[in-house]
């Protein structure tokens, strides 16, 4: 029998602990257990074995860490094979008479996947390709990845797993004692993520006994439409003469693994501290339970790195600025790369209250397939919202996808036939929820019937590629009312339709219906009520709509959605100041008005406000060579002279930054930009930290130089390849330890060679002036100042030799 | 066996955090330094594992059975002591995420973030010292940890291996030797029944008289 089958009809007896028995069998502290494959098989297949003697129906192989980190290619192979063979052994000699499988075990691979660790998403992806292939051809029944504590990790390998084989994959995850993963995820986001990839069970493994791990599989069974697996340590070690003792017994272990299948687990086994013991303690205890149904939840679910938004309970809110559509400011963030502005996007949106970000990054003059990559990475790197990928470049939407932290949104298919034989398989691949537009290739039907036919062919051909409907979400397309007086009517109607007859739900833009007419506010915010009541689950929608928001909050409390009317009353506070600035005090107590002194004292709001004001009178450059620049000067100079502190100067920047974005706002619709010079700015590779860097950024740009940021652990060949391509007059390089220091000195290398033009200061915590002669620098800063003095000066240089 | 322990908050030391941030008492700092921590105090978590081992030091090889170190700085630590505990400790991913966003947002709040984790990291080893003090019942030499003095830094990589920090606490390095959350520390701790001189903790037992947050000893 095929593991698929049998788990289908059947509670799954998993395998108990591996480490603790080994180290008691002479495993030493630090040594590999993986080698004991080839040193000590008679073990392996020892232990392998008196699990199955005690009921388990599948064993792992002893590959918890065998990876290509660990490992060699070669040695590598030896130990998957080793370690298949010596499962097979066992199998062949246990008698016991039950359905025997061996999982190929798959671990993390020991080091955190970038951003916030140093392992790129592909590089895992190929590190567990390389075991997945040989636990492939040594014949393993079904891949087992466990204990993983990070979501992407998790992506990453099982990834791996679809991309090498056929065989039926489980994933387990590590879950601390506040319920999440070590990187955040909740029971729900895995969930989400996992099922959307295909996953033949998913559960929890590790890190803590039975009791604490039993709300977090009741968390899953909740939402999971695929068995549930519970293999909770022996509870916490404790340390008893000297000797690792776990403080829960195989009874009350088995007691609880009972009552969890009782409430439906179905794969059952143990990790840390269990023994065969507890196995046969569980099946003894459940070998008469009839295995629980996996019923399907029929949750649309979309999930960020930390957790998941569920449809139909609330209305989502999907904010739509992250596009570039009819905005000149964005249009030139993107072009110039500027990461920054989209975050601060992401940021903006967050704060006033949406669900999950549109990402739009479609523009004629970039690579959008890189664009879209980039933005998505940066954007899961710091927001913990899920978000919806909005592209119609299917290359661009496989690069976005595939990055994804989670399981997305994707905006959008349609009923053309080559739209669903283009977007339905990457979501078969990669998970994710689809906003499927109401048209094909014969347009838009004019009315709600024919619609509502075509996404009733949308779903038939999305069940032909194995998607489910719940992760079809229709958007019934609000068309413009000023042109037809009933197209409001018709997308209710479609809408409320969809939603009744199909059982799915429903997404709609609802801008675009008052396209055309003076102060469309009012009625964007009318349709979304009307839209709410006929049963729309999702808006895409402009979150700094007053109109808009107070139809949400309204909304909630009317239908008894927002609980003693907090959510209204919190957001009461907003809607009374529409449209005015936040009040900033100035804590020197004196009212003072000037801009120069908003900039000094670091009143963000408050600079930005001015600006504004100054700038109906004003010509822009005198704004900020009279005003902006004379101002951060004072606080410069402060600095340099030890009057002014770091944070201070900091608050400054920001204020003076405040100030330029509403100048250079102005500015991009003139179409025009004032700038010093290009300062390629980068942490050099190996270092993950960038926080100088990010100082020493804020303050060039404030001083007017176009700072072209590349990050952190950058090649050098990157670095010497923009430098080269804007023929950059600066670079600036940071690094923080000094195993980095020679990837520094690298650069500086080729940077000689390549762009012998260029001048090169460098800093960082462990840098002195002595060392960054040895390697070669122009200039050591010691400050984010000094870096600004010097770059000033060889803009002065360069402008006199002309 | 590596054991693991879990604290709550330990006292906030606001002129430490300030000193790791560049600066002194201002008011504009010190409002900025609250909206932080405020903002962080929910994202923290406070975890230690460690091991307790035997150390043998003969010149300027420490053998501590699992592993030895070659340190002259690191042996002159543990003189005189039969016992210490290796540690790894880590206030979590939740405030480098933060950093990241202040980054783009907020800089000066990076900073001051970024100040906190650091003043709050030290905060626990010392908790976490007290800790095997008491229940040693012995007195904790100054805590010493890789980069230290002639402590190379690849030291680190033993001290991973042997804790499996990643597993434990979820602490992880790359390959130039950095830790993963930032705000984590490892050492060594030798643990003798002779209280030794009163040092600085911190700063009167390094060498780097350049160092930028050397206080005064």
């Amino acid at each position: 029998m095929n593991f698929n089958t049998f788990l289908k009809q059947n509670i799954v007896y998993l395998d108990g602990g591996t480490g603790t028995l080994l180290q008691e069998r002479g495993l030493r502290p630090g040594e590999h257990p993986e080698r004991w494959n080839l040193t000590h098989p008679e073990v392996i297949t020892e232990l392998h074995r008196a699990y199955f003697d005690a009921g388990s129906n599948v064993v792992c192989t002893n590959t918890f860490g065998a990876n290509t980190l660990k490992f060699p290619l070669d040695e590598l192979e030896q130990i998957v094979k080793a370690a298949l063979s010596n499962a097979k052994a066992a199998r062949e000699e246990s008698t016991a008479p039950q359905e025997k499988f061996i999982a190929l075990d798959i671990g993390p691979s020991g080091k955190l996947l970038k951003p916030l660790g140093d392992l790129d998403f592909e590089a895992a992806v190929d590190t567990f390709k390389a075991t997945v292939s040989l636990g492939v051809k040594y014949g393993a029944d079904l891949i087992y990845i466990e204990t993983m504590s990070d979501s992407y990790e998790a992506k990453a390998a099982l990834l791996a797993a679809k991309e090498c084989s056929d065989l039926p994959v489980i994933v387990s995850c590590a879950y601390g004692e506040d319920g999440k993963l070590m990187t955040g995820a909740s029971p729900a986001a895995m969930v989400a993520l996992l099922e959307g990839m295909g996953v033949a069970a998913l559960g929890a493994n590790c890190s803590l006994g039975p009791k604490q791990l039993r709300p977090i599989v009741r968390e899953l069974l909740q939402y999971a439409s695929v068995p549930v697996i519970f293999k909770p340590n022996a509870g916490l070690p404790e340390s008893v003469n000297g000797k690792t003792v776990f403080d829960v017994t195989a009874e009350e272990y088995s007691e609880i693994a009972a009552e969890l299948i009782k409430e439906g687990v179905r794969v059952v086994g143990g990790c840390c501290g269990t023994t065969p013991e507890y196995i046969r303690a569980v099946c003894e205890k459940t070998k008469q339970s009839a295995p629980a149904a996996v019923t399907p939840k029929n949750l649309t679910m979309v999930s960020s790195f930390t957790h998941a938004v569920v449809f139909g309970n609330q209305p989502v809110l999907i904010g739509e600025r992250i596009n570039p559509t009819g905005k000149k400011r964005f249009k030139q963030a993107l072009i110039e790369n500027d990461i920054d502005y989209i975050l601060s996007e992401g940021f903006a949106q967050q704060e006033k209250g949406v669900d999950l970000l549109d990402v739009n990054v479609g523009l004629p003059e970039i690579d959008e397939p890189a664009v879209l990559k980039n933005a998505v990475e940066a954007l899961q790197a710091v927001i913990d919202l899920p978000l919806q990928i909005d592209t119609s470049d299917i290359g661009a939407m496989e690069a976005a996808l595939r990055r994804y932290n989670g399981k997305a949104m994707i905006n959008s298919v349609n009923g053309k036939a080559e739209s669903m034989a283009s977007v339905f398989p990457l979501m078969k691949k990669y998970g994710g929820v689809a906003v499927a537009l109401t048209l094909d290739e014969n347009g838009i039907p004019e009315t709600a019937q024919g619609r509502v036919e075509i996404a009733k062919k949308i779903l038939s051909t999305a069940a032909e590629f194995g998607i489910d409907k719940k992760d079809v979400v229709f958007d019934p397309l609000a068309l413009t009312v000023s042109a037809d007086a009933a197209a409001a009517s018709v997308t209710l109607e479609t809408v409320r339709r969809i939603q009744s007859e199909l059982g799915v739900h429903t997404s709609l833009g609802i801008s675009n219906v008052s396209f055309g007419l003076p102060a469309r506010d009012p009625v964007n915010g009318t349709f979304f009520a009307l839209a709410l009541e006929n049963g729309l689950s999702a808006a895409i929608m402009n979150p700094y709509s007053a109109d808009m928001m107070k139809t949400y909050f309204a909304y909630k409390v009317l239908k008894g959605l927002d609980e003693n009317c907090e959510a209204y009353i919190a957001a009461a506070q907003r809607f009374a100041g529409t449209g005015n600035t936040p009040q900033q005090t100035d804590r020197e107590g004196a009212p003072e008005n000037g801009l120069r002194h908003a900039i000094v004292k670091g009143l963000k709001e408050k600079a930005a406000a001015l600006t504004k004001e100054r700038l109906l009178s004003a010509d822009p450059l005198d704004v900020v060579n009279l005003e902006i620049i004379p101002a951060l000067n004072a606080v410069g100079v402060g600095f340099e002279n030890k009057t002014v502190y770091l944070p201070q100067l900091l608050m400054s920047a920001e204020a003076a930054k405040s100030a330029f974005e509403v100048v250079k706002s102005a500015l991009a619709s003139n179409g025009s930009r004032a700038d010093q010079g290009i300062f390629v700015i980068a942490t050099v590779q190996g270092d993950i930290h960038d926080i100088g860097k990010n100082i020493v950024k804020l303050l060039l740009q404030n001083y007017g130089f176009h700072v072209v940021d590349l990050g952190k652990d950058v090649p050098p060949e990157t670095i010497v390849k923009t430098v080269r391509e804007l023929h950059a007059p600066l670079v600036g390089l940071s690094a923080l330890m000094t195993t980095t220091v020679p990837a520094m000195e690298e650069t500086i290398r080729q940077l000689r060679s390549e762009t012998p033009w260029c001048k090169i200061v460098v800093g960082g915590a462990v840098l002195t002036k002595a060392y960054a002669d040895a390697i070669g620098a122009d200039k050591y800063a010691g400050d984010a100042m000094e870096t600004v003095r010097y770059a000033e000066q060889i803009m002065k240089d360069l402008a006199s030799e002309k | 066996m590596v054991r693991i322990k879990t604290y709550g908050e330990p006292p906030y030391d606001v002129r430490e955090v300030l000193r790791y941030a560049g600066s002194r008492d201002d008011d504009a700092v010190l409002a900025l330094f609250e909206a932080c921590r405020a903002e962080i105090a929910a994202g923290l978590s406070y975890k230690v594992c460690y091991l307790p081992l035997s150390v043998c030091v003969k010149g300027d090889l420490c053998d501590f059975g699992a592993f030895t170190a070659k340190s002259k700085d690191l042996a002159r630590n543990l003189d005189g002591c039969e016992k210490a505990v290796v540690f790894a400790a880590t206030i979590g991913v939740g405030i480098d995420r933060l950093i990241a966003k202040y980054s783009v947002l907020s800089p000066a709040k990076a900073l001051l973030l970024d100040a906190i984790g650091t003043e709050r990291i030290e905060a626990l080893c010392d908790l976490f010292c007290d800790d095997v003090a008491r229940e040693y019942q012995t007195y904790c030499r100054p805590r010493f940890s890789p980069g230290y003095g002639d402590l190379p830094l690849s030291f680190q990589k033993e001290i991973f291996f042997v804790l499996n920090c990643r597993k434990h606490i979820g602490v992880s390095i790359t390959d130039s030797l950095m830790m993963s959350p930032s705000k984590s520390v490892t050492a060594i701790v030798g643990l003798n029944d002779e209280a030794c001189k009163k040092t600085s903790r911190k700063c009167g037992a390094c060498g780097n008289q350049e160092c930028a947050f050397r206080s005064a000893v």
